[in-house]
Protein backbone atom coordinates (compact mmCIF):
# COMPACT_ATOMS: atom_id res chain seq x y z
CA UNK A 1 0.00 0.00 0.00
CA UNK A 2 1.52 3.30 -1.28
CA UNK A 3 0.00 5.28 0.92
CA UNK A 4 2.46 4.16 4.19
CA UNK A 5 3.38 7.56 5.76
CA UNK A 6 1.73 10.04 3.42
CA UNK A 7 -0.86 10.59 6.14
CA UNK A 8 -4.30 10.82 5.29
CA UNK A 9 -5.14 7.13 6.33
CA UNK A 10 -5.72 7.90 9.75
CA UNK A 11 -9.42 8.55 9.43
CA UNK A 12 -12.62 7.40 7.98
CA UNK A 13 -13.52 10.72 7.78
CA UNK A 14 -10.86 12.30 5.22
CA UNK A 15 -10.49 11.77 1.66
CA UNK A 16 -6.87 11.22 0.88
CA UNK A 17 -5.49 13.93 -2.52
CA UNK A 18 -6.40 11.28 -4.74
CA UNK A 19 -10.16 10.25 -3.60
CA UNK A 20 -9.49 7.49 -1.74
CA UNK A 21 -10.49 6.59 1.56
CA UNK A 22 -7.63 4.86 2.96
CA UNK A 23 -9.46 3.29 5.97
CA UNK A 24 -11.92 0.91 3.38
CA UNK A 25 -8.71 -0.13 2.27
CA UNK A 26 -7.30 -1.29 5.13
CA UNK A 27 -10.75 -2.90 6.35
CA UNK A 28 -10.67 -4.95 2.65
CA UNK A 29 -6.99 -5.78 3.68
CA UNK A 30 -7.99 -7.69 6.99
CA UNK A 31 -10.79 -9.31 4.82
CA UNK A 32 -7.91 -10.61 2.82
CA UNK A 33 -6.07 -12.21 5.23
CA UNK A 34 -8.93 -14.43 6.56
CA UNK A 35 -9.26 -17.81 5.03
CA UNK A 36 -11.62 -17.88 1.64
CA UNK A 37 -15.37 -17.98 1.60
CA UNK A 38 -17.43 -18.34 -1.77
CA UNK A 39 -21.47 -18.64 -2.52
CA UNK A 40 -22.77 -19.51 -5.42
CA UNK A 41 -26.48 -19.18 -6.63
CA UNK A 42 -27.62 -21.86 -8.71
CA UNK A 43 -30.70 -22.89 -10.34
CA UNK A 44 -32.47 -24.31 -7.22
CA UNK A 45 -31.02 -22.40 -4.63
CA UNK A 46 -27.89 -20.47 -2.81
CA UNK A 47 -24.95 -22.66 -1.32
CA UNK A 48 -21.82 -21.72 0.72
CA UNK A 49 -18.56 -22.97 1.02
CA UNK A 50 -15.77 -21.62 4.06
CA UNK A 51 -12.01 -22.57 4.48
CA UNK A 52 -12.44 -21.76 8.15
CA UNK A 53 -8.39 -22.31 8.66
CA UNK A 54 -7.73 -24.02 12.22
CA UNK A 55 -5.00 -22.20 14.11
CA UNK A 56 -4.41 -24.34 16.92
CA UNK A 57 -5.27 -28.10 17.25
CA UNK A 58 -6.37 -27.32 20.69
CA UNK A 59 -9.33 -26.10 19.37
CA UNK A 60 -12.82 -28.13 19.65
CA UNK A 61 -14.22 -28.80 16.04
CA UNK A 62 -16.98 -26.79 16.33
CA UNK A 63 -15.40 -23.71 17.29
CA UNK A 64 -14.98 -20.43 15.19
CA UNK A 65 -17.93 -21.24 12.71
CA UNK A 66 -17.84 -18.63 9.70
CA UNK A 67 -21.56 -19.42 8.47
CA UNK A 68 -24.41 -18.42 10.23
CA UNK A 69 -27.95 -18.64 10.21
CA UNK A 70 -29.47 -14.97 10.15
CA UNK A 71 -33.34 -15.40 10.09
CA UNK A 72 -34.79 -19.16 8.99
CA UNK A 73 -34.52 -18.16 5.15
CA UNK A 74 -31.23 -16.36 5.31
CA UNK A 75 -27.86 -17.95 5.05
CA UNK A 76 -24.97 -16.12 5.88
CA UNK A 77 -21.00 -16.52 5.47
CA UNK A 78 -18.74 -14.11 6.04
CA UNK A 79 -15.17 -13.63 5.66
CA UNK A 80 -12.60 -11.17 7.53
CA UNK A 81 -12.01 -10.26 11.52
CA UNK A 82 -14.73 -12.86 13.03
CA UNK A 83 -15.63 -10.49 15.92
CA UNK A 84 -17.13 -7.90 13.43
CA UNK A 85 -18.22 -10.88 11.27
CA UNK A 86 -20.46 -11.94 14.78
CA UNK A 87 -21.77 -8.39 15.37
CA UNK A 88 -23.09 -8.00 11.61
CA UNK A 89 -24.93 -11.43 11.96
CA UNK A 90 -26.39 -10.16 15.40
CA UNK A 91 -27.29 -6.92 13.50
CA UNK A 92 -28.79 -8.63 10.46
CA UNK A 93 -30.52 -10.80 13.01
CA UNK A 94 -32.68 -7.71 14.49
CA UNK A 95 -33.22 -6.43 10.83
CA UNK A 96 -34.90 -9.44 10.26
CA UNK A 97 -36.54 -9.39 13.63
CA UNK A 98 -37.70 -6.04 13.24
CA UNK A 99 -39.30 -6.51 10.11
CA UNK A 100 -41.00 -9.60 10.70
CA UNK A 101 -42.66 -7.64 13.85
CA UNK A 102 -43.50 -4.57 11.22
CA UNK A 103 -45.10 -6.55 8.14
CA UNK A 104 -45.38 -9.79 9.20
CA UNK A 105 -43.65 -11.57 7.32
CA UNK A 106 -40.06 -13.13 5.88
CA UNK A 107 -37.04 -9.88 5.51
CA UNK A 108 -36.37 -10.17 1.49
CA UNK A 109 -32.78 -10.26 1.23
CA UNK A 110 -32.85 -7.19 -1.35
CA UNK A 111 -34.14 -5.58 1.99
CA UNK A 112 -31.51 -7.17 4.72
CA UNK A 113 -28.74 -6.36 2.53
CA UNK A 114 -29.25 -3.21 2.10
CA UNK A 115 -30.00 -2.62 5.65
CA UNK A 116 -26.85 -4.16 6.16
CA UNK A 117 -25.22 -2.45 3.81
CA UNK A 118 -26.09 1.04 5.08
CA UNK A 119 -24.97 -0.48 8.64
CA UNK A 120 -21.75 -1.10 7.49
CA UNK A 121 -21.49 1.95 5.54
CA UNK A 122 -22.51 4.43 8.67
CA UNK A 123 -18.90 3.01 9.44
CA UNK A 124 -16.92 4.54 7.01
CA UNK A 125 -18.59 8.05 8.00
CA UNK A 126 -16.70 9.02 11.21
CA UNK A 127 -13.19 9.84 12.23
CA UNK A 128 -14.34 7.95 15.60
CA UNK A 129 -15.55 4.86 14.00
CA UNK A 130 -13.28 2.24 12.38
CA UNK A 131 -15.18 0.21 9.81
CA UNK A 132 -15.98 -3.59 9.39
CA UNK A 133 -13.11 -5.45 8.63
CA UNK A 134 -15.61 -7.87 7.18
CA UNK A 135 -17.00 -9.09 3.88
CA UNK A 136 -20.26 -10.48 4.39
CA UNK A 137 -22.64 -12.94 1.75
CA UNK A 138 -26.16 -13.32 1.92
CA UNK A 139 -28.41 -15.99 0.69
CA UNK A 140 -31.74 -16.75 0.12
CA UNK A 141 -34.10 -19.10 -1.73
CA UNK A 142 -37.80 -18.81 -2.47
CA UNK A 143 -40.37 -19.97 -4.36
CA UNK A 144 -41.71 -16.65 -5.97
CA UNK A 145 -38.31 -15.10 -6.99
CA UNK A 146 -36.06 -18.28 -6.70
CA UNK A 147 -32.64 -18.17 -5.20
CA UNK A 148 -30.27 -14.55 -4.25
CA UNK A 149 -27.38 -14.01 -3.76
CA UNK A 150 -25.74 -10.72 -2.39
CA UNK A 151 -22.44 -9.76 -1.16
CA UNK A 152 -21.61 -6.73 0.82
CA UNK A 153 -18.30 -5.73 1.08
CA UNK A 154 -16.44 -3.22 4.31
CA UNK A 155 -17.22 0.35 2.38
CA UNK A 156 -20.55 -0.84 2.73
CA UNK A 157 -21.27 -1.36 -1.10
CA UNK A 158 -23.72 -4.04 -1.97
CA UNK A 159 -24.51 -5.88 -4.96
CA UNK A 160 -26.20 -8.84 -6.45
CA UNK A 161 -24.39 -12.14 -7.66
CA UNK A 162 -24.43 -15.51 -9.58
CA UNK A 163 -21.21 -16.13 -7.43
CA UNK A 164 -18.86 -14.45 -5.10
CA UNK A 165 -15.71 -14.80 -3.47
CA UNK A 166 -13.67 -13.04 -0.47
CA UNK A 167 -10.62 -13.99 1.60
CA UNK A 168 -7.42 -14.84 1.02
CA UNK A 169 -7.60 -16.72 -2.66
CA UNK A 170 -10.44 -14.37 -3.72
CA UNK A 171 -9.41 -14.04 -7.23
CA UNK A 172 -8.49 -17.75 -7.71
CA UNK A 173 -11.95 -18.63 -6.48
CA UNK A 174 -13.24 -16.58 -9.24
CA UNK A 175 -11.58 -17.37 -11.68
CA UNK A 176 -12.66 -21.08 -11.06
CA UNK A 177 -16.56 -19.69 -10.53
CA UNK A 178 -16.56 -18.13 -13.52
CA UNK A 179 -15.47 -21.55 -15.45
CA UNK A 180 -19.30 -22.54 -13.71
CA UNK A 181 -21.88 -22.72 -15.77
CA UNK A 182 -23.69 -21.57 -12.18
CA UNK A 183 -27.39 -20.67 -13.17
CA UNK A 184 -27.51 -24.22 -14.72
CA UNK A 185 -26.06 -25.90 -11.61
CA UNK A 186 -28.66 -27.76 -9.52
CA UNK A 187 -27.25 -27.39 -5.50
CA UNK A 188 -26.93 -30.96 -5.82
CA UNK A 189 -23.84 -30.54 -8.16
CA UNK A 190 -23.00 -26.39 -6.31
CA UNK A 191 -22.05 -27.63 -3.15
CA UNK A 192 -19.35 -30.37 -4.72
CA UNK A 193 -17.80 -28.02 -7.03
CA UNK A 194 -17.71 -25.29 -4.28
CA UNK A 195 -15.79 -27.62 -2.28
CA UNK A 196 -14.03 -28.55 -4.77
CA UNK A 197 -13.42 -24.79 -5.32
CA UNK A 198 -11.91 -24.54 -1.52
CA UNK A 199 -9.70 -27.34 -1.56
CA UNK A 200 -8.45 -26.14 -5.21
CA UNK A 201 -7.29 -22.58 -3.85
CA UNK A 202 -6.44 -23.87 -0.24
CA UNK A 203 -2.60 -23.11 0.11
CA UNK A 204 -1.57 -26.18 2.42
CA UNK A 205 1.99 -24.01 2.32
CA UNK A 206 1.04 -21.05 4.21
CA UNK A 207 -1.71 -22.62 6.48
CA UNK A 208 -1.88 -26.44 7.52
CA UNK A 209 -4.79 -27.22 9.12
CA UNK A 210 -8.36 -26.08 7.11
CA UNK A 211 -11.90 -27.43 7.73
CA UNK A 212 -14.64 -27.22 5.06
CA UNK A 213 -17.76 -25.55 5.86
CA UNK A 214 -21.09 -26.15 3.51
CA UNK A 215 -24.43 -24.86 3.75
CA UNK A 216 -27.09 -24.24 1.65
CA UNK A 217 -30.61 -22.74 0.95
CA UNK A 218 -32.78 -24.34 -1.68
CA UNK A 219 -36.19 -25.91 -3.30
CA UNK A 220 -35.04 -28.82 -1.78
CA UNK A 221 -34.84 -27.59 1.96
CA UNK A 222 -37.98 -25.60 1.62
CA UNK A 223 -35.96 -22.67 1.53
CA UNK A 224 -34.21 -22.81 4.90
CA UNK A 225 -31.23 -22.35 5.46
CA UNK A 226 -29.60 -25.21 7.12
CA UNK A 227 -25.86 -26.93 7.08
CA UNK A 228 -25.70 -29.54 4.93
CA UNK A 229 -26.30 -33.33 6.03
CA UNK A 230 -22.82 -35.44 7.17
CA UNK A 231 -23.70 -37.45 4.23
CA UNK A 232 -23.53 -34.43 1.51
CA UNK A 233 -20.16 -33.53 3.49
CA UNK A 234 -18.51 -36.20 3.09
CA UNK A 235 -19.57 -36.86 -0.59
CA UNK A 236 -18.33 -33.31 -1.23
CA UNK A 237 -15.08 -33.35 -0.02
CA UNK A 238 -14.77 -37.01 -1.67
CA UNK A 239 -15.60 -35.17 -4.48
CA UNK A 240 -12.77 -32.26 -3.93
CA UNK A 241 -10.41 -34.18 -2.55
CA UNK A 242 -10.54 -36.48 -6.26
CA UNK A 243 -10.64 -33.40 -8.20
CA UNK A 244 -7.51 -32.69 -6.76
CA UNK A 245 -5.50 -36.16 -6.94
CA UNK A 246 -6.50 -35.98 -11.06
CA UNK A 247 -5.09 -32.43 -11.45
CA UNK A 248 -1.90 -33.28 -9.74
CA UNK A 249 -1.78 -36.21 -11.71
CA UNK A 250 -2.51 -34.42 -14.72
CA UNK A 251 0.53 -32.43 -13.59
CA UNK A 252 2.76 -35.16 -13.18
CA UNK A 253 2.24 -35.82 -16.61
CA UNK A 254 3.07 -32.28 -17.90
CA UNK A 255 6.29 -32.64 -16.11
CA UNK A 256 7.64 -35.47 -17.53
CA UNK B 1 -51.16 33.51 30.11
CA UNK B 2 -50.18 31.25 32.57
CA UNK B 3 -51.84 30.88 35.67
CA UNK B 4 -49.72 32.74 38.28
CA UNK B 5 -49.85 29.31 40.39
CA UNK B 6 -49.04 27.27 37.90
CA UNK B 7 -45.69 25.64 39.28
CA UNK B 8 -45.18 24.51 35.36
CA UNK B 9 -44.99 27.49 33.83
CA UNK B 10 -41.85 30.28 33.21
CA UNK B 11 -42.40 33.54 34.82
CA UNK B 12 -42.66 35.90 32.20
CA UNK B 13 -39.85 36.99 30.56
CA UNK B 14 -40.55 40.33 30.20
CA UNK B 15 -43.43 42.49 32.07
CA UNK B 16 -46.44 43.05 29.69
CA UNK B 17 -44.47 40.79 26.80
CA UNK B 18 -45.38 37.65 25.30
CA UNK B 19 -45.28 34.29 27.21
CA UNK B 20 -43.24 32.18 24.87
CA UNK B 21 -45.24 28.79 26.31
CA UNK B 22 -48.33 29.92 24.97
CA UNK B 23 -46.90 29.76 21.57
CA UNK B 24 -46.50 26.37 21.38
CA UNK B 25 -48.71 23.46 22.45
CA UNK B 26 -47.32 20.45 24.41
CA UNK B 27 -50.04 17.75 25.07
CA UNK B 28 -49.13 17.22 28.30
CA UNK B 29 -49.15 21.12 29.27
CA UNK B 30 -52.71 20.71 27.95
CA UNK B 31 -53.72 18.06 30.05
CA UNK B 32 -52.78 19.63 32.93
CA UNK B 33 -54.60 23.32 32.07
CA UNK B 34 -57.74 21.39 31.34
CA UNK B 35 -60.11 23.34 33.79
CA UNK B 36 -62.17 19.41 34.11
CA UNK B 37 -59.13 17.64 34.86
CA UNK B 38 -59.18 17.02 38.80
CA UNK B 39 -55.92 14.89 38.72
CA UNK B 40 -53.05 14.45 41.19
CA UNK B 41 -51.55 17.28 42.79
CA UNK B 42 -48.78 17.33 40.77
CA UNK B 43 -50.97 18.34 37.82
CA UNK B 44 -50.41 15.48 35.99
CA UNK B 45 -52.77 13.24 34.32
CA UNK B 46 -52.10 9.72 35.44
CA UNK B 47 -50.73 7.22 32.78
CA UNK B 48 -53.95 4.77 31.91
CA UNK B 49 -54.16 1.30 30.64
CA UNK B 50 -56.27 -0.99 29.10
CA UNK B 51 -58.82 -1.79 31.92
CA UNK B 52 -60.79 -4.60 30.05
CA UNK B 53 -60.39 -7.04 26.82
CA UNK B 54 -61.99 -6.13 23.67
CA UNK B 55 -62.34 -8.66 21.28
CA UNK B 56 -62.02 -11.80 23.58
CA UNK B 57 -62.01 -15.85 22.95
CA UNK B 58 -63.89 -17.58 25.73
CA UNK B 59 -62.82 -20.99 27.22
CA UNK B 60 -59.47 -23.54 26.45
CA UNK B 61 -59.61 -26.81 27.46
CA UNK B 62 -56.91 -29.03 28.51
CA UNK B 63 -56.13 -32.69 29.40
CA UNK B 64 -52.95 -34.98 29.80
CA UNK B 65 -53.67 -38.38 29.19
CA UNK B 66 -51.14 -41.41 28.72
CA UNK B 67 -48.70 -40.47 26.50
CA UNK B 68 -49.41 -36.87 25.77
CA UNK B 69 -51.57 -33.35 26.13
CA UNK B 70 -55.00 -32.74 24.52
CA UNK B 71 -56.45 -29.20 24.12
CA UNK B 72 -59.14 -27.62 22.78
CA UNK B 73 -60.64 -23.95 21.88
CA UNK B 74 -63.60 -22.95 19.75
CA UNK B 75 -62.68 -20.64 16.93
CA UNK B 76 -64.85 -17.69 18.14
CA UNK B 77 -63.64 -14.20 18.76
CA UNK B 78 -66.16 -12.04 20.66
CA UNK B 79 -66.76 -8.23 20.80
CA UNK B 80 -68.56 -7.68 23.80
CA UNK B 81 -72.01 -10.19 23.07
CA UNK B 82 -71.37 -10.32 19.76
CA UNK B 83 -70.03 -13.03 17.91
CA UNK B 84 -68.00 -11.05 15.95
CA UNK B 85 -65.13 -13.21 14.49
CA UNK B 86 -66.10 -16.76 13.29
CA UNK B 87 -62.35 -18.05 12.77
CA UNK B 88 -60.03 -17.21 15.04
CA UNK B 89 -57.51 -19.50 15.76
CA UNK B 90 -56.86 -19.28 19.56
CA UNK B 91 -54.50 -22.65 19.59
CA UNK B 92 -50.96 -22.11 18.09
CA UNK B 93 -48.25 -24.66 17.57
CA UNK B 94 -44.62 -23.36 19.15
CA UNK B 95 -42.34 -26.00 18.03
CA UNK B 96 -42.35 -29.89 18.13
CA UNK B 97 -42.93 -29.96 21.71
CA UNK B 98 -45.25 -27.32 22.18
CA UNK B 99 -48.76 -25.88 22.07
CA UNK B 100 -50.02 -22.83 23.74
CA UNK B 101 -53.86 -21.95 24.13
CA UNK B 102 -55.29 -18.77 24.68
CA UNK B 103 -58.42 -16.82 26.31
CA UNK B 104 -59.28 -13.58 26.62
CA UNK B 105 -58.46 -10.55 24.62
CA UNK B 106 -57.11 -11.53 20.90
CA UNK B 107 -55.08 -8.79 20.27
CA UNK B 108 -52.98 -9.24 23.55
CA UNK B 109 -52.91 -13.30 22.87
CA UNK B 110 -51.60 -12.36 19.09
CA UNK B 111 -49.23 -9.58 20.74
CA UNK B 112 -47.29 -12.91 22.72
CA UNK B 113 -47.67 -14.79 19.55
CA UNK B 114 -45.56 -12.88 18.03
CA UNK B 115 -42.85 -12.51 21.16
CA UNK B 116 -42.86 -16.49 21.33
CA UNK B 117 -42.93 -17.19 17.57
CA UNK B 118 -39.72 -14.50 16.94
CA UNK B 119 -38.38 -16.48 20.20
CA UNK B 120 -38.77 -19.87 18.70
CA UNK B 121 -37.07 -18.27 15.66
CA UNK B 122 -34.28 -17.06 17.58
CA UNK B 123 -33.58 -20.60 19.07
CA UNK B 124 -33.66 -22.40 15.44
CA UNK B 125 -30.97 -20.15 14.05
CA UNK B 126 -28.66 -20.63 16.77
CA UNK B 127 -29.17 -24.14 16.03
CA UNK B 128 -29.11 -27.19 19.61
CA UNK B 129 -32.34 -28.29 19.17
CA UNK B 130 -35.56 -27.12 21.57
CA UNK B 131 -34.39 -25.75 24.48
CA UNK B 132 -38.40 -23.89 24.87
CA UNK B 133 -39.74 -27.36 26.27
CA UNK B 134 -43.51 -26.25 27.97
CA UNK B 135 -42.36 -26.22 31.17
CA UNK B 136 -40.00 -23.01 30.10
CA UNK B 137 -42.28 -21.50 27.87
CA UNK B 138 -44.68 -21.63 31.20
CA UNK B 139 -42.11 -20.15 33.37
CA UNK B 140 -41.29 -17.21 30.74
CA UNK B 141 -45.17 -16.61 30.56
CA UNK B 142 -45.84 -16.36 33.96
CA UNK B 143 -42.83 -13.64 34.61
CA UNK B 144 -44.13 -11.93 31.67
CA UNK B 145 -47.78 -11.47 32.49
CA UNK B 146 -46.43 -11.27 36.24
CA UNK B 147 -44.23 -8.47 35.41
CA UNK B 148 -46.93 -6.90 33.10
CA UNK B 149 -49.58 -6.88 35.58
CA UNK B 150 -47.37 -5.55 38.26
CA UNK B 151 -46.55 -2.85 35.89
CA UNK B 152 -50.47 -1.58 35.95
CA UNK B 153 -50.57 -2.76 32.12
CA UNK B 154 -51.56 -6.66 31.92
CA UNK B 155 -52.12 -8.52 29.01
CA UNK B 156 -55.76 -9.40 29.21
CA UNK B 157 -55.62 -12.87 28.56
CA UNK B 158 -55.27 -16.65 30.25
CA UNK B 159 -52.82 -18.97 28.95
CA UNK B 160 -52.45 -22.85 28.97
CA UNK B 161 -49.25 -24.45 27.89
CA UNK B 162 -49.41 -27.80 26.95
CA UNK B 163 -46.63 -30.51 25.49
CA UNK B 164 -44.23 -32.91 25.95
CA UNK B 165 -41.37 -32.23 28.83
CA UNK B 166 -39.07 -34.66 28.24
CA UNK B 167 -41.01 -37.20 27.44
CA UNK B 168 -43.80 -36.57 30.36
CA UNK B 169 -46.69 -34.48 29.49
CA UNK B 170 -47.15 -30.94 30.49
CA UNK B 171 -49.64 -29.10 31.04
CA UNK B 172 -49.84 -25.03 32.68
CA UNK B 173 -51.95 -22.50 33.64
CA UNK B 174 -51.11 -18.81 33.51
CA UNK B 175 -53.59 -15.80 33.84
CA UNK B 176 -53.20 -12.41 33.70
CA UNK B 177 -52.51 -11.21 36.82
CA UNK B 178 -50.03 -14.23 36.68
CA UNK B 179 -51.60 -16.53 39.00
CA UNK B 180 -50.12 -20.22 37.49
CA UNK B 181 -50.58 -24.25 38.22
CA UNK B 182 -49.59 -27.12 36.50
CA UNK B 183 -52.53 -30.28 36.77
CA UNK B 184 -53.24 -33.05 34.85
CA UNK B 185 -56.73 -30.87 33.31
CA UNK B 186 -57.42 -27.47 32.98
CA UNK B 187 -60.25 -24.71 31.60
CA UNK B 188 -59.86 -21.32 31.67
CA UNK B 189 -62.57 -18.75 32.02
CA UNK B 190 -66.18 -20.14 32.31
CA UNK B 191 -64.92 -23.50 31.15
CA UNK B 192 -63.45 -23.76 34.90
CA UNK B 193 -66.83 -23.70 36.46
CA UNK B 194 -68.50 -26.08 33.47
CA UNK B 195 -65.82 -28.29 32.35
CA UNK B 196 -63.76 -28.71 34.99
CA UNK B 197 -65.66 -31.38 37.50
CA UNK B 198 -66.72 -33.02 34.41
CA UNK B 199 -62.69 -33.79 33.00
CA UNK B 200 -62.24 -34.30 36.86
CA UNK B 201 -64.87 -37.21 37.51
CA UNK B 202 -63.37 -39.09 34.26
CA UNK B 203 -59.97 -38.89 35.27
CA UNK B 204 -60.46 -39.48 39.30
CA UNK B 205 -62.01 -42.57 38.02
CA UNK B 206 -59.32 -43.46 35.29
CA UNK B 207 -56.40 -41.94 36.16
CA UNK B 208 -53.87 -40.02 33.79
CA UNK B 209 -51.48 -43.12 33.05
CA UNK B 210 -54.86 -44.98 31.93
CA UNK B 211 -56.01 -42.47 29.97
CA UNK B 212 -55.72 -43.29 26.45
CA UNK B 213 -55.51 -40.54 23.15
CA UNK B 214 -58.94 -41.25 21.99
CA UNK B 215 -60.21 -41.14 25.46
CA UNK B 216 -59.29 -38.00 26.17
CA UNK B 217 -60.54 -36.50 22.74
CA UNK B 218 -63.90 -37.80 23.53
CA UNK B 219 -63.48 -35.72 27.11
CA UNK B 220 -62.40 -33.10 25.05
CA UNK B 221 -65.05 -32.85 22.92
CA UNK B 222 -67.23 -33.49 25.26
CA UNK B 223 -66.36 -30.62 27.24
CA UNK B 224 -66.58 -28.15 24.18
CA UNK B 225 -70.07 -29.36 23.93
CA UNK B 226 -70.71 -28.66 26.97
CA UNK B 227 -69.39 -25.00 27.28
CA UNK B 228 -70.96 -24.30 23.81
CA UNK B 229 -74.72 -24.77 25.84
CA UNK B 230 -73.87 -23.36 28.57
CA UNK B 231 -71.65 -20.38 27.22
CA UNK B 232 -73.22 -17.67 25.26
CA UNK B 233 -70.02 -16.47 23.96
CA UNK B 234 -68.93 -19.65 22.50
CA UNK B 235 -69.07 -21.95 19.26
CA UNK B 236 -69.72 -25.09 17.94
CA UNK B 237 -66.47 -24.82 16.18
CA UNK B 238 -63.42 -26.09 17.39
CA UNK B 239 -59.86 -26.55 17.22
CA UNK B 240 -57.84 -29.52 18.97
CA UNK B 241 -54.46 -30.05 19.51
CA UNK B 242 -52.87 -33.24 20.65
CA UNK B 243 -49.01 -33.03 21.39
CA UNK B 244 -47.13 -36.51 22.02
CA UNK B 245 -43.81 -38.09 21.60
CA UNK B 246 -45.09 -37.72 17.54
CA UNK B 247 -44.80 -34.33 17.91
CA UNK B 248 -47.34 -31.39 18.25
CA UNK B 249 -50.53 -30.70 15.76
CA UNK B 250 -53.00 -28.59 15.93
CA UNK B 251 -55.85 -30.07 13.54
CA UNK B 252 -58.45 -28.27 11.65
CA UNK B 253 -61.83 -26.96 12.97
CA UNK B 254 -64.36 -28.97 13.44
CA UNK B 255 -67.89 -28.79 14.69
CA UNK B 256 -69.72 -29.72 17.77
CA UNK B 257 -72.74 -32.34 17.03
CA UNK B 258 -75.63 -30.56 18.11
CA UNK B 259 -79.18 -31.31 18.30
CA UNK B 260 -82.22 -29.03 17.79
CA UNK B 261 -84.60 -31.42 17.30
CA UNK B 262 -86.03 -31.05 21.35
CA UNK B 263 -86.48 -27.58 20.36
CA UNK B 264 -89.59 -28.33 18.70
CA UNK B 265 -90.98 -29.98 22.09
CA UNK B 266 -90.62 -26.40 23.96
CA UNK B 267 -93.42 -24.26 23.87
CA UNK B 268 -94.14 -20.83 24.30
CA UNK B 269 -90.81 -19.30 22.74
CA UNK B 270 -92.29 -19.79 18.64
Amino acid sequence: MTSIGTGYDLYTSQFSPDGRVFQIDYAAKAVENSGTAIALRGKDGVVFAVEKIVTSKLFEKTANKRIFTVDRHVGVAVSGLLPDGRALVDTAGGEAADYRANYGSDIPLKYLSDRVAMYMHAYTLYSSLRPFGTTIMFGTYDKEDGPQLYCVEPSGVSYGYWGCAAGKAKQAAKTEIEKLKVQELSCQDLIKEAAKIIYMVHDEVKDKMFELELSWVTEATNGLHERVSQTVQDEAEKFAKAAMEEDSDSDEEDMS
Amino acid sequence: MAFPMDPFSCPPLWTGGPDPSGYYSFPQIQSRNASNFKGVSAGLKPQAHSQYPITTGTSVFGVKYKDGVVMAADTLGSYGSLARFPDLRRIIRVNEHTVVACSGDYADFQFLQEIIQQKQIDEDINGGGVTMKPEALHCWLTRFLYNKRSKFDPLWTTVIVGGMQDDKPFLGYCNYIGVAFKDDLMATGIGMDVAVPIMREVLDKKGVNEFTLEEAKDLIRQCVRVCFLRDCRSSSRFNMAVVNKDGAVVEEPTVVDTNWDIAKTIKGYE
